[in-house]
């Protein structure tokens, strides 16, 4: 089916998030829709889809004007989405989950289950996806799910299929079995739109290529031009995508973590029996696809998690069931994975957000008063080394962008005397011209001989950054090897495959933008 | 056509992730609480223990089939169930020491051996009827379950009913009115209805449409039901009683064989109208939350609102619907203070009920059958208190008062462990 979006506007109060935006995909063709985080890729999908009204243009199916009151509409006409956030309901199974909405019945009102059941049988035959249908999707791999997101598309008879962001959550391998069945779908003649910000991926599958900055579209590309041409287009200036490090000048072990064991609420453990250490003025990256233990052994050595096992020490001392201020005290600076949830208070001011960490004494709090002054002064230098850009330190922080938001966390933890830094996801959600910023500042703190954890699911920035790499797959350590090892190596260790056996053939990293 | 084979991938990719530290850390909890309670058991059956027999009655005189009444010495058995429960203590420390958990039925016969001697010590030389002590279990239990499938539905569509207390009252009071007026019971099962549905409306619009705090909203709608029914009854319905506060009751239907089933018989197939539809009520949940259209989207919308708008469900109505209906059973549980227990209105007449029956919803873990048989248990606590009090049992009538609550918040908060509610309850969809 044949796609065309003509001059779609959307704007979210004064915030145009789509600028008269054009778009044509034909029929059995892979659609990449470039752009940077906060781009309005999403926005527009979400416009097609249904789940927000256009404030301008028109959608074509095969030439037909469209009206989608709602994601039904979007459905019914043949329009399939896989969401970057899974839209499955993670306590049913996986048939349930597919039937949701377009039930079938059986006399009495009664959930057909056996027909949903043949049916996704049947479409993950047809693919070859392996999915039980009667798995419960909260228990199944993300890669699993997404082909579970699939099926349920393709039950619809989806002709149109929107991914969203589809490797985000994936290992390099599931990313190479994604970018094969978006081929077979397209042999099959469905349309695909591929949203994504990673360059490598769009040029190895996509037919043609529209990037879109700051909700407009301002160019297309072929597939075959080159990562530096792409990512100028996308971020609008030439980017430099290395990260520019001398080698490591590595002290003595200054964090070492012995038999670490980290159980959940539930009694499951997520950190299984790891032992590491970082030494001073090293990287050590902590690489994985996301929920393999990352969170909970960064939160473990901060003393955010209350059920630990094991020894953690710092530069000798004992750290481990220390209280979180304790740990802070100590100088330990930590970026967390979520920083509108964990990082800032997004109604406090860039100021207060600043001093968060040090609310209990000098200098910013005198017999119990906030010493406004001290504060201000403070706040304005570090938004100026840190390049913030702001109206003023009096900005709420929720109003900055992901990019600025960041920075004021890395102000504030690089801010005081480290002795480790632990950044979880330093650049998630984070413009291009930020993450350069962030990645000088990192190697920056390594330079001046403080030990550094990285965690990253971007195995970019794992190579751009890491001294020392240790894959974690389901709470242990596959492997610690050296910054240079090939990406198809530590693939192959995020699945879970133990490293070090492989020759290392390939040249390091392919350099494409994070 | 060729396949996507799962080539690189070194393990299963259905294993389950890593299964839980059974004994990593162990957990005292369950031991700990039943050497306490095994404890509390020889202080009083033991040390305190009663001379005399005690004698359970377990037929009563209308049935066909007469059971023998039970004679127990009350001394004696209180040791022997002593050493029990310090044998099933001992077992559960047993169990911990080898890094295992406490089987639930080892507690269940905990508890019903700990309920067992303390029956037996507080009926020293007197009678307990048996049959008597479970029906009126259950006629407590009836506006509690009602009020707790109301809970049920509305939670699991993603509203936290704090409501509940007020939909009973409002069902209470406007099936007295109804009933009175009419002379029809039914009608007045209906006005109960519609009343708990109205009581639903207003907390439906405020927290579905308004975005307002749901508990805020039930809290305030249980304070205004509270005073708007206090206000009627005492202006309007306490001056004319014989016209407006005198609804004819349901009688009571004996279900032919199955009332004949020894104790349990006349507890279960004795009653009214109510209480069979209070049977219907909990299967038709049940069968209609897990086996069902309207089930699923009702679950997919409490769990997970933004996947259920993605595939055409319109969030806000399934809520909205689903809340009223909640409102409408509750308003059911109402009735039958009304008409089928006391027989008029009074001013406050649940008394908590809605906030046991809310207890009930959660220690039932959002599912209709548990939640019955919480309702069921904290009934029968409630009971208890009133037979001991008859039979003139030595416990103080004010402790025996507290039982109720003391079961509730223990099994509220002891029990209940990790069990996880509907993920998305009691937070508002706001499409962006």
């Amino acid at each position: 089916m044949k796609l065309e979006l003509r001059g779609i506007t959307k704007r979210f109060g004064a915030l145009v998030a789509n600028d008269h935006i054009d778009l044509t995909v034909e029929a059995g063709e892979i659609h990449a829709l470039l752009g940077e985080n906060g781009a309005g890729k999403s926005t527009l999908m979400n416009v097609l889809y249904g789940l927000y009204q256009a404030d301008g243009g028109e959608i074509l199916l095969d030439d037909e004007v469209q009206h989608f009151a709602g994601p039904g509409d979007a459905m019914k006409a043949g329009i399939g989405m896989v969401h970057q956030h899974f839209m499955l309901i993670p306590v049913f199974t996986v048939a349930e989950n597919v039937m949701l909405g377009h039930e079938s019945t059986k006399a009495g009102g009664v959930l057909d289950l056996a027909t949903a059941r043949t049916k996704v049988r049947e479409i993950s035959d047809r693919f070859g996806f392996d999915v039980d249908p009667d798995a419960l999707v909260e228990e199944l791999p993300v890669g699993v799910q997404q082909r579970v997101e699939i099926i349920k598309a393709l039950s619809r008879d989806a002709r149109v299929l929107v991914f969203d962001e589809p490797t985000a959550v994936l290992t390099p391998q599931e990313t190479d079995e994604l970018m094969s069945i978006m081929r077979q779908l397209k042999e099959s003649g469905t349309s695909i739109v591929f949203i994504t910000h990673k360059l490598r991926e769009v040029r190895e599958v996509a037919d043609r290529i529209t990037v879109i900055r700051l909700g407009k579209v301002v160019g297309e590309a072929s597939p075959t031009a080159t990562n530096e041409e792409l990512a100028t287009l996308m971020v609008g200036r030439a980017v430099d995508l290395t990260v520019d490090k001398a080698p490591a000048k590595a002290g003595k072990p200054a964090l070492v973590v012995q038999n670490l064991t980290v159980l959940d609420p539930l009694g499951n453990i997520v950190v299984d029996d790891v032992s590491f250490s970082v030494a001073e003025g090293e990287i050590l990256a902590i690489a994985g696809v996301q929920g393999n233990g990352q969170t909970e052994l960064t939160e473990a050595l901060l003393g955010l998690q209350p059920r630990v096992l094991g020894e953690v020490s710092l530069d000798g001392k004992a750290i481990r069931g220390h209280s979180v201020r304790k740990i802070l005290d100590v100088g330990v600076g930590f970026i967390p994975e979520d920083r509108t949830e964990d990082g800032l208070v997004g109604e406090f001011t860039i100021a207060e957000n600043l001093m968060l960490d040090r609310a209990d004494g000098a200098p910013f709090v005198r017999f119990g008063n906030i010493q406004r002054g001290a504060l201000e002064d403070f706040a304005r230098e570090k938004v100026a080394e840190f390049d913030v850009r702001t109206q003023g330190i009096d900005e709420p922080v929720r109003r900055l962008s992901g990019g600025n938001q960041q920075k004021v966390v890395l102000a504030r933890e690089l801010s005081r005397d480290l002795r480790l830094f632990v950044a979880a996801q330093p650049t998630r959600g984070v413009d291009v011209g930020s993450i350069e910023f962030i990645h000088k500042r990192i190697v920056a703190t390594r330079d001046a001989g403080t030990p550094v954890i990285v965690v990253s699911t971007e195995l970019d920035e794992v190579t751009a950054l890491a001294d020392n790499i240790m894959v974690m797959y389901r709470g242990r350590i596959v492997g610690i090897v050296p910054g240079d090892t090939p990406r198809s190596v530590l693939g192959l260790m995020m699945a879970g495959a133990s490293g070090g056996s492989e020759n290392p053939t390939a040249p390091t990293g392919e350099g494409a933008a994070a | 056509m060729s396949t996507v084979a799962p080539v690189s991938r070194p393990t299963e990719p259905h294993q389950p992730p890593p299964g839980p530290a059974v004994g990593l850390i162990r957990n005292w909890k369950t031991p700990v609480a039943l050497g306490v309670f095994s404890i509390l058991a020889f202080v009083l059956l033991v040390v305190f223990g009663r001379e005399g027999v005690s004698t359970m009655r377990l037929s009563t005189a209308s049935d066909v089939i007469q059971l023998p009444d039970v004679h127990l010495p009350t001394r004696e058995t209180g040791i022997v169930i002593t050493i029990l429960l310090f044998a099933i203590t001992a077992v559960s420390f047993w169990l911990v020491v080898q890094r295992r958990k406490t089987p639930i039925w080892l507690i269940s016969i905990f508890a019903v051996l700990a309920l067992v001697g303390f029956l037996v010590w507080a009926a020293a030389d007197a009678t307990i009827p048996v049959p008597g002590l479970l029906f009126g279990s259950l006629s407590l239990a009836v506006p509690l379950i009602f009020g707790a499938l109301g809970g049920v539905i509305s939670e699991r569509v993603g509203v936290v009913n704090v409501a509940i207390e007020g939909q009973l009252l409002a069902g209470a009071f406007t099936s007295a009115l109804v009933a009175s007026i009419t002379g029809q019971p039914l009608l007045g099962l209906l006005a109960a209805m519609v009343a708990g549905m109205l009581v639903s409306f207003v907390l439906a619009a405020f927290s579905i449409k308004y975005f307002v705090d749901q508990v805020i909203v039930g809290v305030v709608l249980n304070v205004l039901v509270t005073g708007l029914t206090g206000f009627l009854f005492s202006q309007l319905l306490a001056p004319n009683a014989a016209t407006l506060n005198a609804p004819p009751r349901f009688e009571r239907i004996d279900i032919p064989i199955l009332s004949e089933i020894p104790i349990l018989g006349p507890v279960l197939f004795r009653q009214t109208l109510i209480v069979y539809l209070m049977y219907i009520a909990i299967a038709a949940v049940y069968i209609g939350i897990f086996h069902t259209r309207w089930g699923l989207r009702l679950r997919a919308v409490g769990e997970h609102p933004q996947a259920a708008d993605t595939v055409g469900i319109n969030v806000n109505s399934t809520r909205f619907w689903n809340v009223s209906l909640a409102g409408a059973i509750a308003g059911l549980g109402g009735a039958y203070f009304t008409l089928g227990s006391v027989g008029a209105f009074g001013k406050e007449m649940t008394a908590g009920a809605g906030f046991i029956a809310l207890a009930a919803v959660i220690f039932g873990r959002w599912d209709p059958i548990r939640a019955t048989l919480a309702a069921l248990l904290f009934g029968f606590a409630s009971n208890l208190q009133n037979v001991l009090s008859i039979i003139g049992s030595p416990v103080p009538s004010e402790f025996m008062l507290m039982l109720p609550y003391l079961v509730t918040i223990f099994a509220v908060a002891g029990l209940v462990g990790q069990s996880r509610g509907p993920a998305a309850s009691g937070k508002p969809y706001i499409k962006s």
